[in-house]
């Protein structure tokens, strides 16, 4: 938490010179500057209360309820802490672990929602990065255009995206109608409530998120380099393995963790286009919280997937954060 | 080279036609006749008859308006808060609680909406039960929910605006004897305006889009768009579903060509201005 006294260290001179000030005789300094430093302060605290309260103390609630027994009550969990002649008794519960990790249903959705994810991040990094290589080799009028193409879709509702692909793969969709038509097919094949039409429906909504970040590193390479390679005799293709792919490694890491990252918990792609005898994690959560009403089990499943998570968001932000850091970030149609 | 140059822009091209092909089937269905979506009844099409259904279906006109009201107060404030975030990360240099604000504006982009939806959810009744506030859930606890995810992608497009432009400027004016508050409405803030206005708008499509977090935390009586949407879609297809996405496609699209062309106007602008300076002191 940025503390009132947070010692405020800018890196240029003018400033660096306010904030000795502050530090040794902030008694001493005209108000001015005591309200610049109190300006700085309210910049970094407004939102870090903010995030502090709605993003960092939630999870602590649902730790909390993972822990505790479900009761019919309103809320339907009990209290951890119980207040018996006025000492305070901790009622600590691992039903609902015992729960998840003995009924197989848990376990199996919860390798299943990994491996969907995996998957999926493979497929688009396999269409994303000739996708993002060739935005980025093409002349600067076009790039503008395509890198607009690419972003436009996520400006445009997720939900609906997700839709048209029912009228597309249904049984009687527009896909089984060319099939049909072209006497590929004889009798309607089944593409909706598959695997197939899930990753289809993945792939789809999380393409952009692999090509953007990709297309961002790409962008940036030196064509000397390339040329350097094919005059030192190097094959196109040796060139490219050799100087383009290590150099994208940064780009491959962020696009590959902005797709796994919330495909495991994705929820309206499998509702609307999974299978229904086998559902992922995020769909059992909503499930468990809705439908069972049984909030400490949901809570329990959260925990598992954020376990699962935390060490791909760790990398991220490493990743995206030596990004951001290297070079001045130019404005990608943001 | 010149194979590779064929391989990548042939995928990019079948790219291309699989994220469009759904969107514009559906803008072709929303004209469609009939009721079936893959019949097209060439008789009686183009016909407008599913966007008349469409508004004059009071569940989705109360739903549009209420989810209209969220997203405007959600944007707005997300948009300052991410603002002052997206400063502090790009300008105040090390200060104490730094990576922890870095953590908080990065991991509720890729947080899945489940997990954000149901910690919500719980943060609300948890207060509700506490101090009494926030009274039941609603229109308030989706606007609270939704300024908390999209601060975080407001922050992301400031800072890297700002990362985008060295403190010369800031310091300039400050060397000049302007006080650190009209630095930064008459130097910060017009710089980064560009990437407020993006971040507002995006702020405002993520929080009319959004599902799950809000179905988390809107309580019985309140459903916004999305919830409706999926709750039709839920049961098949439907046409005038159709008719919602093209109007919501085409709005978008024109929102994103214009704001796009104005943005490369005020850059090539700024861009000659800046050449025309360069000269000048030669």
């Amino acid at each position: 938490m940025p503390s009132s006294e947070a010692p405020l260290r800018p890196p240029s001179e003018p400033r660096a010179k306010t904030a000795l000030f502050a530090r040794g005789a902030l008694g001493r300094a005209g108000p001015r500057i005591q309200r610049f430093i109190r300006a700085r302060q309210l910049i970094a605290g407004i939102p870090s209360l903010w995030l502090a309260l709605f993003f960092l103390i939630p999870f602590l609630i649902v730790l909390e309820i993972s822990f505790s027994e479900p009761r019919l009550a309103i809320p339907p969990y009990a209290p951890l802490i119980a207040w018996l002649h006025g000492w305070p008794v901790p009622h600590i519960h691992l039903s609902s672990y015992a729960e998840l990790f003995t009924d197989p249903l848990y376990l199996r959705s919860y390798l299943y929602s990994i491996m969907v994810a995996a998957v999926s991040t493979l497929i688009c990094l396999g269409l994303g990065y000739p996708m993002a290589y060739a935005i980025a080799r093409a002349g600067e009028a076009w790039r503008t255009f395509l890198l607009m193409l690419i972003i436009l879709p996520f400006w445009t509702s997720f939900l609906l995206r997700v839709y048209a692909w029912i009228g597309l793969l249904q049984n009687d969709g527009l896909i089984n109608d060319v099939l049909l038509r072209l006497g590929l097919v004889h009798h309607p094949v089944t593409l909706l409530q598959t695997d197939f039409s899930l990753y289809i429906g993945i792939v789809y909504s999380y393409l952009p998120f692999m090509i953007l970040p990709l297309y961002a590193n790409l962008e940036k390479h030196d064509p000397a380099l390339l040329e350097a390679a094919a005059d030192l005799g190097a094959r196109p293709l040796t060139a490219f393995l050799r100087v383009t792919l290590p150099q994208s490694l940064p780009g491959i890491a962020a696009g590959s963790l902005l797709v796994f990252i919330p495909a495991v918990g994705e929820y309206v792609i499998p509702t609307l286009l999974g299978r229904t005898d086998q559902i992922m994690i995020g769909r059992i959560l909503s499930d468990e919280f809705f439908d069972n009403r049984n909030w400490p089990v949901a809570s329990g499943v959260a925990i598992l997937i954020l376990l699962l998570l935390v060490v791909p968001i760790v990398l991220l932000q490493r990743v995206e954060r030596r990004q951001l850091d290297a070079q001045p970030v130019e404005e990608a149609g943001a | 080279m010149r194979a590779k140059g064929v391989f990548s822009r042939t995928v990019l091209v079948l790219g291309l036609v699989f994220l469009y092909v759904p969107i514009l089937s559906m803008i072709v269905y929303s004209f469609n006749n009939s009721r079936l979506v893959t019949v097209w009844d060439g008789a009686h099409s183009p016909t407008l008859k599913w966007y008349g259904v469409l508004l004059s279906d009071g569940e989705v006109l109360d739903a549009a308006w209420l989810s209209v009201r969220v997203a405007l107060c959600a944007a707005t404030v997300s948009t300052i808060l991410g603002t002052l975030a997206g400063t502090a990360l790009a300008r105040l240099g090390p200060f104490r609680g730094r990576s922890l604000l870095i953590g908080m504006t990065t991991a509720p982009i890729v947080m899945p909406e489940v997990i954000s939806g149901l910690s919500l959810l719980l943060l609300f009744v948890a207060l509700e039960q506490a101090i009494g506030w926030p009274r039941g859930m609603g229109a308030l606890t989706i606007t609270l929910a939704h300024i908390s995810f999209c601060m975080a992608y407001v922050t992301v497009v400031i800072q890297s605006r700002l990362a985008g432009f060295d403190e010369s400027l800031e310091e300039a004016a400050q060397d000049l004897g302007a006080r650190p508050a009209k630095v930064f409405w008459r130097i910060t803030l017009p710089l980064i305006l560009p990437a407020v206005l993006a971040g507002w708008l995006l702020a405002f499509t993520l929080s009319w889009d959004d599902l799950v977090i809000s179905q988390f935390v809107a309580g019985p009586g309140s459903s916004t768009l999305p919830m409706v949407i999926f709750s039709k879609v839920r049961l098949g297809v439907s046409p005038d579903v159709n008719a919602l996405a093209t109007l919501m496609v085409s709005v978008v699209a024109s929102g994103v060509v214009v704001a796009t062309v104005w943005m490369r106007h005020r850059q090539k602008r700024r861009e000659r201005d800046m050449q025309l300076a360069a000269a000048a002191n030669l």
